[in-house]
């Protein structure tokens, strides 16, 4: 276990670091003591076995989850509360473990809604839909348009997310999460459910967002074959408890994380 | 004109003609970021003009050889163009081919430039590319995710023409290429065009200007296309087909090429556009049919009422209609009503809401689903080509409309049957030869210029039309002598919705029988309503009712089989379910979806055993290839069904 040291710092410009944060809900210990910078540019993995605190670690970074204890910066800024809608505004977006779409939406509309943000008009003005507020919508749609066609779902634009299977939803959450432009991106699980192709295909647009829209990606996820595959860095939680952090070929042959993950005899 | 065309000899001729002729006119579409783009024809030229001289600046000349992979956009048919202005011949390949099918093709044709769509073909080329010394140059269309790629061999296709436009601007550039084309005969090779083949390796089948220009032309005149025209472009480019559809005829007509946006949006796109002249593989309005039905059964019970009333007043008088043939007034008005109410709005849906001619080809076409597009006034007509006649051979005329035949001999085309029942034909599309196969290229070419299809058939003496029965090498005969067509009793079959491919063994054998693949949509469809539980294609395939169903239509089958005198004695006797689709990873069917019976009969050789030695069930174990190229293996156990036969004289007691 290790605080993120000059010499990371000097590697790449940090966007979040997180300095020794901890978590309870009543008496039970979530989080205890946990450092992790996330730099730009990079994917950064977040993986452990089940309850090991992943999704509180990504609920705190959203500002979801109010630390008892610890610092979190982002883009160099120190911040003390903040609500998701702060996050949000701040450039993070994310998507969930069980899809949180609008069933009864079409595609386009729900990735539509991730412009909400960067509309400058307001209610009213989109309500009467003339001059200014059709030509702003006309710029966003085709910048969702972009998106759509970079994660290929040009056949589904249409059909409401209720209706599409769910490797095909992730992907429409995914397309929401992009529309905010974000400078940190959070995925909970994106490949949860999916089978082998699916998982190959999300791996595919998580690697191409990374380099396209050069968005720094943090991620939470159970499938380790597919992390090691795909994030420069990974860091291992366990019982709340950060037990590794490196590269993947660091975190593989890491012990404490081999027994994790297996399991020994106390 | 006249004087124009002649001239105008070669593609990029045509391109220079066609900018000049109909220069503010739509020459291609492309659906992109959900906007259907435009080009001109004049800014085709340029495009392409571009990109030619860029390709010449990377080092491509006359007679190289340039590969084209990739879905149906404007840019790769562009490609084409543009290395024929340099004399360098386009070889299209199929986009779904695995690295494998590239790389013997590539390394065949002797390709030095590839321009490909995107990042997946790029991938499947260089996986292979130390085995193909010639390849130079790599160009791709889509840039997405190939920024980190190394560039010395990789090229965007943007990057190519910027080079292009460069020199374009330098005193003489624009002669310099203008003469390029001035250089381009109609006796130079255009094109090579590998054939999937159900059998060996493909063949590449070399085409002439001449050959495409003289028979797009004939083709326009015999169907009088124009440049009014509306095409949607979404077979795959190594197709013959395609190549004379989206290229060669709206190059000699200058009519609009429309590239979908994805190949999983056709449907929809078809129906923005409303083209006007399409075509398709019988396979497509099937589904398109068994997709109406299906949905039709979901249907509230008023909708389903209107609609069975309409489709069967269509049934009785629709072609009529069409065909132009004395009607009385009540079914003609009842007739506009139905128009009104239900055949306008489902043929807009179906996208063919301004057809005027739609052709189906490629294998034959049930009765029943050729007979619905025309009832509700859809001009759908029969063709039979080949790669090796540039695609027409025969073709309906307008008003000369059978179910069963493929009509008559194309403009400039003349047809014979030879003693043993194969068709042949002489055009002037006849192709010049399979590359590097000279062997082959006598054997399917005669000394008097006709060349052999491989088909059997006849001539229909009513109606002066070609009718097709099977590839002539595969009708066989059964132990006891009677005649065995198996593609002809497999169409039969076929022609059910529930079933989606059937392969049926009875050469030197005592009886007939076959293997069946289900249809998903229509079956999966019947389950759901019977409220039949299954957790895969597999045990969909086995359930007993299925069986029961499929059981019914073969019977069905052999019934009306029985009512032809010669076909009578190849009737159904075993019959059973596939658990797997086949497949052309597999190597199962070719590309363009054909069986390839005898490799399917080796793969499922202890299947094919149980269904001649009287055995109810068989286990069956085979090696898949999954889409990335991995393989797996699937085991089931399959059972086999007895059917009914008709009983009807045996030869030898016809002959007593």
């Amino acid at each position: 276990m290790r605080a993120p040291s000059e010499q990371d710092v000097a590697a790449g410009e940090v966007l979040l670091s997180v300095e020794n944060v901890s978590l309870a809900f009543g008496g039970v210990k979530a989080i205890s003591g946990v450092s992790l910078d996330i730099r730009r540019g990079e994917i950064r993995a977040i993986i452990g076995p089940n309850g090991a605190g992943k999704t509180s670690m990504l609920n705190i970074i959203n500002g979801f989850y109010q630390p008892q204890h610890g610092r979190i910066a982002f883009k160099g800024r120190e911040r003390s509360r903040m609500r998701p809608y702060d996050a949000a505004h701040g450039g993070i977006a994310r998507t969930f473990q069980n899809v949180a779409l609008f069933k009864g939406m079409t595609a386009l509309d729900n990735i539509m809604v991730g412009r909400t943000l960067k509309m400058r008009r307001g209610m009213l003005w989109q309500l009467l839909r003339v001059g200014p507020a059709v030509r702003e919508e006309v710029e966003h749609r085709r910048q969702v348009e972009e998106i759509i066609d970079f994660l290929k779902i040009q056949s589904i634009r249409k059909v409401p997310v209720g209706k599409l299977p769910y490797g095909l939803q992730k992907r429409v959450e995914l397309g929401r999460a992009l529309a905010m432009e974000p400078d940190l991106l959070l995925l909970d699980e994106p490949m949860a459910g999916m089978n082998l192709e699916e998982k190959e295909d999300m791996s595919r647009f998580i690697l191409d967002v990374n380099e396209h829209y050069g968005t720094t990606v943090a991620l939470i996820e159970h499938d380790i074959g597919v992390v090691m595959d795909l994030s420069d860095r990974v860091m291992v939680l366990d019982h709340g408890v950060k037990i590794a952090d490196g590269t993947p070929d660091e975190v593989q042959s890491n012990q404490a994380v081999i027994d994790a993950y297996l399991g020994v005899a106390h | 004109m006249a004087v124009d065309s002649a001239r105008a000899d070669t593609f990029p001729k045509l391109l220079v003609r066609n900018a000049r002729l109909y220069a503010g006119r739509p020459a291609y579409r492309h659906k992109d970021l959900g906007v259907w783009q435009v080009w001109t024809w004049e800014q085709v030229l340029q495009e392409t003009r571009a990109l030619s001289v860029g390709l010449g600046e990377l080092g491509l000349k006359r007679g190289d050889k340039v590969a084209v992979v990739g879905s149906n956009r404007p840019r790769l048919y562009w490609a084409m163009c543009a290395a024929q202005a340099l004399g360098a011949v386009p070889v299209p390949i199929y986009a779904d081919s695995v690295a494998e099918e590239m790389a013997y093709i590539l390394d065949h044709a002797e390709v030095t430039v590839a321009v490909v769509e995107d990042q997946e073909q790029v991938d499947k080329v260089l996986s292979v590319s130390s085995r193909l010394p010639r390849l130079s140059y790599l160009i791709y269309d889509e840039p997405r995710g190939l920024r980190d790629y190394d560039h010395t061999k990789l090229k965007w296709i943007d990057e190519v023409q910027r080079i292009g436009r460069g020199l374009l601007a330098e005193p003489q550039g624009l002669e310099h290429w203008e003469a390029s084309v001035a250089a381009g005969k109609g006796a130079d090779l255009a094109i090579m065009l590998y054939t999937s083949g159900t059998t060996g390796r493909p063949k590449g089948v070399m085409l002439t200007f001449d050959n495409l220009i003289v028979s797009a032309e004939n083709g326009n005149l015999f169907d009088r296309l124009g440049p009014d025209e509306e095409v949607i472009a979404y077979l795959p480019l190594a197709w013959v087909g395609d190549h004379l559809f989206s290229y060669a005829q709206p190059f000699t007509a200058g009519f609009c090429v429309n590239c979908p946006e994805s190949p999983d949006t056709v449907a929809e796109d078809r129906r923005e556009i409303g083209t006007t002249y399409a075509f398709a593989p019988p396979r497509n309005y099937e589904n398109l049919l068994t997709l109406t039905m299906v949905r039709m059964e979901d249907a509230g019970a008023f909708k389903r009422g209107m609609f069975k009333y309409f489709i069967e007043l269509a049934r009785l008088w629709g072609e009529k209609i069409l065909n132009r043939e004395p009607v009385p007034l009540h079914a003609r008005l009842l007739y506009w009503l139905g128009e009104l109410l239900v055949y306008a709005p489902l043929k807009n849906r179906l996208g063919v809401a301004r057809i005027r001619l739609a052709y189906t080809a490629g294998e034959a076409i049930g009765p029943e689903i050729f007979r619905f597009w025309r009832s509700l006034g859809v001009n759908l007509k029969q063709l039979y080509g080949q790669t090796e006649a540039s695609v027409y051979v025969t073709a309906q005329p307008d008003g000369e409309i059978y179910a069963d035949t493929v009509g008559k001999p194309n403009i400039g085309v003349e047809v014979k049957i030879d003693d043993s029942g194969e068709v042949l034909f002489k055009s002037p599309g006849v192709f010049v030869g399979y590359y590097k196969d000279p062997e082959k290229t006598t054997e399917t070419k005669t000394i008097d210029g006709f060349v052999r299809t491989g088909d059997a058939g006849f001539i229909d003496p009513k109606t002066g039309h070609l009718k097709i029965i099977d590839r002539a090498k595969d009708v066989g005969r059964l132990n006891d002598g009677s005649l065995f067509a198996p593609k002809y009793i497999e169409n039969k079959l076929k022609f059910y919705p529930n079933i989606r491919e059937a392969v049926a063994y009875g050469n030197k054998r005592d009886c007939v029988c076959v293997m069946l693949n289900i249809d998903l949509t229509a079956v999966g469809n019947w389950a759901e309503r019977n409220n039949v539980v299954y957790g895969s294609y597999q045990e969909l395939a086995g359930h007993s009712q299925v069986y029961d169903m499929l059981a019914r239509h073969v019977e069905e089958v052999n019934r009306s089989l029985a009512e032809e005198p010669a076909m009578a004695g190849a009737q159904i006797r075993r019959f059973l379910i596939l658990h797997k689709e086949l497949d052309a990873d597999d190597g199962e069917v070719t590309r363009t979806q054909k069986v390839r019976r005898s490799f399917v009969a080796e793969r499922y050789a202890p299947l094919v055993d149980a269904l001649y030695n009287g055995a109810s069930e068989a286990d069956i174990s085979t090696e898949v290839t999954f889409e990335d190229g991995r393989k797996g293996m699937l085991s089931a156990r399959v059972k086999i069904r007895d059917v009914n036969t008709v009983p009807v004289p045996t030869a030898l007691e016809k002959a007593a």
